[in-house]
């Protein structure tokens, strides 16, 4: 039974499929990415156009979720199994959204009506427009 | 004497790095379930951006336990780093730092919580403090447990026991940033 104490059982990037661990992305490098990434998808709201907040509020939480699972996680050196089991639940988590959101996001159907939640978001909007500013 | 699963692998992959991994992909469901779930009902009632919703919560505040985070992710990257070479007091330091930024994230939530509910932003409110709460809160609860777990290992990694349960802890911890990553924009940004 080996020793899991020993330092030389884990240097296993071995055991990652990846011998070498020179050329490996500076994790502060990774981190600064990360940083920079932060600040632009807090300003690219402020710039007030839809889709410039959709790319860096969304986009960009894509882009830091890529590099942290990349290179901290290693998950771009790790077996490819492990890919394959995160993507599964991905797609079953994408299967839970195609079967249940057109029930949620709509009010109306060919042969039915969500009377209750089209209140509700008129009765929300109402009041919103109504409402003095928030004190936040 | 060690257990029969510490040292059968079918995949190749060490069983602890493989169980963490089950983890995680499990956490995918529960949490993309959330927020898929917040997702469609905040695409279906538009009033959610206003201020008595998304509109109330503090966009500064959110950024600033991103970046706690987002640090406490680099120090258990480190720790990593520390235990593969071999360095069990440095890597416990790294995750004890880690820790640090674990506490720190709890502490802020804490004081944003307590002012939200003083405005009356309670998990009653309306169906986006509901998600809010429960998102967070869920999401807290796993950031406690990733701190217990480390606290828990720190001694046996100080003396150079135990190295590749750092890398384990280190997975899970960069995945509770991950929720975060995608949190931060639902909640405070989208507005």
């Amino acid at each position: 039974m080996s020793d899991h104490g020993h330092a030389h059982d884990h240097k296993g990037h071995g055991d990652h499929g990846h011998g070498d661990h020179a050329d490996h992305p500076s994790y502060e490098k990774t981190y600064g990415i990360l940083l920079v990434l932060l600040l632009v998808s807090i300003a690219g709201p402020e710039i007030g156009i839809k889709w410039v907040t959709l790319v860096t509020a969304f986009g960009i939480a894509i882009v830091k979720a890529y590099l942290v699972a990349s290179r901290f996680m290693h998950l771009n050196i790790e077996k490819r199994i492990v890919s394959y089991l995160l993507l599964a639940a991905v797609a079953f988590l994408f299967l839970f959204f195609a079967g249940v959101s057109p029930d949620v996001m709509k009010h109306r159907g060919n042969n039915w009506e969500n009377m209750a939640a089209q209140d509700e978001v008129d009765r929300a909007t109402t009041e919103a427009h109504n409402a003095p500013a928030a004190h936040h | 004497m060690r257990p029969i699963a510490t040292t059968r692998s079918a995949t190749g992959i060490p069983t602890g790095r493989l169980a963490v991994w089950w983890v995680i992909a499990s956490e995918i469901v529960i949490f993309g379930g959330l927020l898929a779930s917040y997702l469609m009902h905040r695409l279906g009632h538009p009033e959610f951006a206003g201020p008595d919703f998304a509109g109330a919560t503090t966009t500064w505040i959110g950024a600033t336990n991103t970046f706690v985070l987002l640090t406490s992710s680099l120090f258990a990257v480190k720790a990593h780093d520390a235990a593969q070479k071999g360095n069990g007091p440095r890597a416990a330091n790294f995750l004890w730092c880690t820790f640090g930024g674990g506490a720190m994230f709890l502490c802020i939530k804490a004081m944003e919580w307590t002012q939200e509910i003083s405005h009356g932003y309670v998990i009653t409110k309306n169906a986006f403090w509901s998600f809010y709460y429960v998102a967070a809160g869920i999401h807290a609860s796993h950031v406690i447990g990733g701190m217990v777990i480390m606290a828990i290992l720190s001694s046996d990694v100080r003396n150079n026991r135990e190295l590749q349960r750092v890398e384990l802890i280190g997975n899970y911890w960069h995945f509770v940033d991950l929720i975060w990553i995608f949190l931060f924009p639902l909640l405070y940004i989208a507005k």
